[in-house]
């Protein structure tokens, strides 16, 4: 289809204050009288707070107050998992425990040194495992160590002995707190040519965003004014309304540009940190900058749960996976969350259609950083586990190992997960053709395992997923006498342009030309209408629908106004060239600008006063009701879609390593997505390639390391953390996209941004196995230390399954 | 309470001193509560995390006479406040003490080589995270090794000389300048002094609250580069966890004079192993008179090796250092 905006490369509004440094994050702006928040983090990875002894900090010249839980929580901390906003049972080393406010963050530290915190120290731990183990410690309140949907905290043992035999590579002999089947798994094993079966783990990933969620915040006229950080500015200010305490319609919050957000900025209930400088603003009637560190970021930031798990897989001797029995105990750090151990499951079925698949699931807590959102919840993670399962058994069954993924694909039509959910399109053969052939996969067979001095050569492919849309959010755009289109966004701005490219769906409809458009977004009083929390892969799927429907409300209003006054029928018109004209005679019409004048006289449902969605949400309703009146106004409700509509990314790989120091250098990465139409080109790619650099973080670099004596983090920092680095990466990486039309979305449109980790992290993991002969670490990360035992011989040290420890 | 990440530098004097005599004269005033800095990268992590007080900072950047490289009778002078940038780029560094110009050129980033010192880079505090954090450990004042434990993270620590401390020089410079033979030149009020590299390292059996030779009030203000092993054979390889902004899991520098594929002399020092840059002497013995070969280069790893003692999680630097000797030596 031709498009006009769709499918074309443009300048975003918000590069040129990226590129000049102009831009503004939350810790750039002041307020007249702003003071500096600083935070009493807890030292203690598990601890009840007995006593605050705050009276020599606040007696200090320029100290201006205190909030402790007591302040925010009046009625008592929530009993339940989640990070709060202040506590006084800390469960992770670095969880807030009050905020102060001083003149100067100088004054705010000092005064910090000297307020006097009684601790009662609990018992912590920081192995699920261990504390999974009979007699075991437990890290949540109550001696308890899960947590249980409507239920609450409790407590889940295994005896010492199944523990230890998981631990030895055995199965969980356990019950499982989760549990979900699909086909006869028995018989799926019984017609298997080939069965692998291996226990595994992968490392926690922590967010470390560059910008950290710093926040600040002043009260004026009864209205709290926000600057903050989010990946949503309505989804995030709908929810960080009740947790403050404010009405929604006395909330501003103000998100110019975010520096990272990799799903724990999407919703309120993931940085409820944010409250704090409200909430001390209030009580001290100042406003209040609160500057958030490297480390604190780490710590409530939030990271990606690890895993514990065995997998057994089996293949039929034409190469189809016949049957997946997985059973993973996810790490649910100090705060618990994250449902990942199931997506992962769901995740196998999706990219390998089994015809047999049982998920079993248990959660425990470990006192460590808060899990949560991060880049794909257990697709990612279990990426780099299965890749090298499904070479072996191509390589036992004697199929070419790109065979093997395209006889297991996904196709339109398919179904998967524990609902049998259908794909709304998939196109996962045709990625891998596309792949394989710019990689030139199969020319390069015969370098696989070629030894050049101590280099040896290995090659992987890797798949990745994530379930890429959603709906049921709102759309607005205003159009003044002017007759320019103002699209009302929600989208947070990433770094991903994502605010921007939707917006182009709105002008796509009314055929606008994208210099006549301005995208209001940057601060809710913009009057935003309530859009997707932007997690998930869910943006251009979900955010293009609403601005779609909100332009063809307005296009069909443009149509009804000028057949009513120069007479025919509204299916009798169309719209170019900023005109709205019969389409028999095109000099018959009005300008936009003209419309919108006799749609400002009309007023009623051209105004948003009368006719609205009934199913709009009270935060869009707030919007509109600020607007009517005021503007031609297109109001949308997107109803639910049906089907899964699911991103696809294949990876291909080549890399060399070392036999002597057990380090490689990826010589060519090719990346190719199924992700429906492209929208923004560049922007895609950059998602690809910027997802390509976190996948070979997850499988050859990033650590999650705590200190088992004494539960401080070691790992807080983009050193200690090992975030590849600029040299880590391949200089090139090849970019592409089948681009085929998804049905469910008005321009086609599909998300990509967790799968374009998760395939690189499995390419890569297959190609170090395959460098190594087949050797399979089945962990996240593979590190030089790994490699070179392996080749030494040398028994690792290392706990079996050990998390938060990471081989020391 | 344990130190946690404040990230707020505290109320301290700083003084710029713009000649020799008046930076003398600070640190022997200051002495223990005066932290000398140049580049800073070893500084404002230490100060910002509050766990280090010194009253004040003497920053030296702005001594010129402390700068530059220059020719001398017997060699090169490096002023230690010379950036790590300057030195990896220098032509006679480049073209006469390759090793070294290596080693300054891949200290962890472009961004930190180009405000980092050679002098920063050879005086650099031990980085074992435990001692970073504020801990009491030996190292800091204390009576325990938190990392020499059964549960220790020990992954980048020692496997050899371990007493009591089991952290490991961090320099990359500081191997290179072992195998040169190089002498540093000491400056305090009362004249100056000078030592080989070799000797300017020290080990926690000696003071384990010290990295380096250096007393209270001195400064170490030149490195001096012999002609001897000016226009030698060179190997350098350090190997990290990442290829920038990292510290070495172990690094080999190895200075040989070589004719026609005999070695007649050589120098190697390994870091990353041991609390100080490990010279190798016996392995240098070993080797001297011999034929370079894959065969030789097998055997000086397995001595290069010989009486490690690695600890839980470091097992993997003994093959690690074998083999970077190895290939120091096989050419």
């Amino acid at each position: 289809m031709a498009y006009m905006h769709i499918g074309k490369d443009f300048v975003p509004p918000d590069v040129p204050g990226k590129v000049t440094g102009r831009i503004k994050y939350a810790e750039d702006y002041t307020r007249d009288g702003m003071v500096y928040s600083r935070l009493l983090t807890s030292p203690i990875p598990h601890a009840r707070v007995l006593d605050i002894d705050a009276s020599e900090a606040l007696a200090m010249d320029g100290v201006f107050g205190i909030l402790t839980a007591d302040d925010v929580y009046p009625d008592g901390e929530p009993q339940s998992t989640g990070l709060k906003i202040l506590t006084n049972e800390p469960t992770l080393v670095g969880e807030p425990i009050l905020a102060l406010a001083a003149i100067d963050e100088k004054t705010a530290e000092t005064a910090i040194s000297r307020i006097n915190v009684t601790f009662e120290r609990l018992p912590f731990v920081l192995d699920p495992l261990d504390s999974l183990a009979e007699g075991g410690p437990n890290g949540y309140p109550g001696d308890n160590n899960t947590f249980v949907f409507r239920q609450g905290f409790a407590t889940e043992k295994w005896t010492e002995d199944q523990v230890a035999s998981f631990r030895a590579g055995n199965e969980p002999t356990a019950e499982a707190q989760q549990t979900w089947s699909l086909g006869d798994l028995e018989a799926g094993f019984a017609a298997s040519e080939f069965v692998y079966e291996t226990t595994f783990t992968t490392a926690g990933y922590p967010h470390h965003s560059m910008e950290p969620r710093s926040a600040m915040a002043y009260w004026e006229d009864g209205k709290l004014y926000l600057h903050g950080t989010s990946q949503s500015l309505t989804a995030l200010a709908d929810g960080m309304a009740p947790i403050i305490g404010v009405p929604k319609e006395d909330i501003v919050f103000i998100n110019a540009a975010t520096g990272g957000g990799f799903g724990q900025r999407a919703r309120a209930g993931s940085i409820p940190s944010m409250a704090i400088p409200a909430k001390l603003s209030q009580k001290i009637n100042r406003p209040v900058m609160m500057r958030i560190t490297r480390e604190e970021e780490f710590t409530i930031g939030g990271a990606r749960q690890g895993f514990q798990g065995w997998v057994k897989v089996g293949f039929k001797p034409d190469g189809v996976m016949s049957a997946c029995d997985i059973y993973i105990i996810s790490d649910n750090g100090g705060k618990g969350g994250g449902g990942d151990a199931s997506s992962a499951a769901d995740c196998i079925d999706v990219l390998y259609q089994p015809d047999a698949l049982r998920f079993r699931g248990t959660s425990i807590v470990s006192n460590t950083g808060h899990r949560g959102a991060q880049r794909g919840p257990g697709q990612n993670q279990i990426a780099p586990i299965i890749a090298p399962i499904m070479d072996k058994a191509a390589d036992a069954l004697g199929i070419s190992r790109l065979e093997i993924r395209k006889i297991n694909a996904p196709r339109n039509g398919d179904v998967a997960g524990p609902r049998q959910t259908p794909f709304t399109s998939a196109y996962v053969p045709e990625s891998l053709d596309m792949a394989t052939q710019q990689f030139d996969w199969e020319g390069r067979q015969s370098r696989r395992r070629q030894r050049n001095g101590s280099k040896v050569i290995g090659l992987g492919l890797g798949q990745g997923y994530h379930n890429a849309g959603r709906s049921g959010m709102d759309g607005i755009v205003t159009m003044g006498t002017d007759g320019r289109l103002k699209i009302h966004n929600g989208v947070g701005n990433l770094g991903t342009y994502s605010y921007a490219s939707t917006s182009r769906a709105a002008a796509e409809v009314l055929k606008m030309p994208w210099e006549s458009c301005d995208i209001l977004n940057v601060r809710t009083d913009n009057h935003l209408p309530i859009t997707s929390p932007q997690d998930g892969s869910n943006s251009i799927f979900t955010n293009t629908r609403t601005m779609f429907g909100a332009a063809t409300d307005m296009l069909n209003k443009m149509k009804e106004i000028a057949a009513t006054d120069l007479g025919g029928d509204p299916a009798d018109y169309d719209v170019s060239n900023e005109r709205v004209h019969q389409i028999a005679d095109t000099s018959v019409g009005y300008s936009y600008a003209e419309v919108a004048q006799r749609a400002l006289e009309l007023g009623g449902k051209f105004t948003g006063e009368a006719e609205l969605p009934e199913e709009l949400a009270e935060w869009t309703q707030i919007s509109v009701s600020r607007l009517a009146g005021s503007a031609f106004m297109g109001v949308y409700h997107d109803p639910r879609h049906e089907g899964n509509p699911p991103g696809f990314t294949v990876t291909c790989c080549e890399i060399e390593l070392d036999l002597e120091t057990g380090k490689y250098d990826i010589l060519d990465m090719v990346t190719i997505a199924d992700s429906g139409t492209i929208v923004h080109p560049q922007g895609m790619k950059n998602q690809l390639v910027g997802g390509a650099v976190w996948g070979i973080g997850l499988s050859g670099y990033e650590r999650h390391l705590y200190d088992p004596q004494n539960g401080l983090p070691a790992s807080t920092g983009y050193w200690q953390s090992k975030v590849p680095t600029y040299l880590d990466t391949p200089v090139k990486i090849g970019t592409g996209w089948v681009d085929l039309p998804d049905p469910e979305n008005p321009v086609g449109a599909r998300g990509i941004g967790e799968p374009s980790m998760g395939a690189v992290s499995a390419a890569l993991t297959a190609a170090i196995t395959d460098a190594l002969d087949g050797h399979h670490f089945a962990a996240a990360p593979i590190t030089a230390d790994m490699i070179l035992n392996h080749l030494a011989g040398t028994e690792e040290n290392a706990v079996p399954l050990a998390q938060n420890n990471f081989r020391g | 309470m344990v130190a946690t990440s404040h990230d707020v530098m505290p109320d301290i004097e700083l003084y710029q001193p713009t000649d020799e005599d008046n930076a003398l004269a600070l640190a022997n005033t200051l002495g223990s509560d005066g932290w000398i800095l140049a580049g800073g990268q070893d500084t404002f992590g230490w100060l910002k995390d509050r766990n280090k007080a010194p009253s004040a900072m003497i920053e030296l950047t702005q001594i010129d006479a402390w700068k530059g490289i220059k020719e001398t009778a017997d060699g090169v002078e490096i002023g230690a406040v010379t950036s790590l940038t300057e030195i990896a780029n220098n032509p006679i560094i480049q073209a006469r003490y390759g090793v070294l110009a290596q080693a300054a050129g891949i200290v962890a980033s472009p961004q930190i080589r180009n405000v980092g010192t050679l002098g920063g880079n050879l005086n650099q505090d031990a980085r074992c995270w435990y001692y970073r954090r504020g801990l009491d450990c030996y190292r800091a004042g204390g009576n325990i090794c938190y990392a020499d434990s059964p549960e220790g993270l020990n992954r980048e620590h020692a496997i050899f000389g371990a007493s009591r401390c089991v952290a490991v020089s961090p320099s990359d410079t500081a191997p290179a300048l072992v195998a040169l033979d190089a002498t540093m030149v000491i400056s305090s009020e009362s004249g100056q002094r000078t030592m080989s590299a070799q000797d300017f390292f020290i080990g926690p059996d000696r003071d384990i609250r010290n990295m380096t030779a250096l007393d209270d009030g001195e400064i170490l203000t030149a490195v001096r580069l012999p002609g001897e092993w000016a226009d030698a054979e060179f190997y350098f390889e350090k190997v990290a966890d990442r290829n920038v902004w990292d510290f070495a899991l172990t690094s080999v520098a190895a200075v040989m004079k070589v004719s026609g594929g005999t070695i007649e002399d050589a120098r190697i020092a390994c870091g990353a192993v041991e609390c100080v840059p490990r010279r190798l002497e016996s392995v240098e013995s070993a080797i001297r008179g011999q034929q370079r070969s894959e065969e030789l280069g097998a055997r000086a790893g397995e001595m290069a090796v010989e009486g490690a003692r690695p600890l839980n999680y470091n097992n993997f630097k003994v093959p690690l250092m074998a083999n970077l000797v190895a290939r120091a030596v096989r050419g």
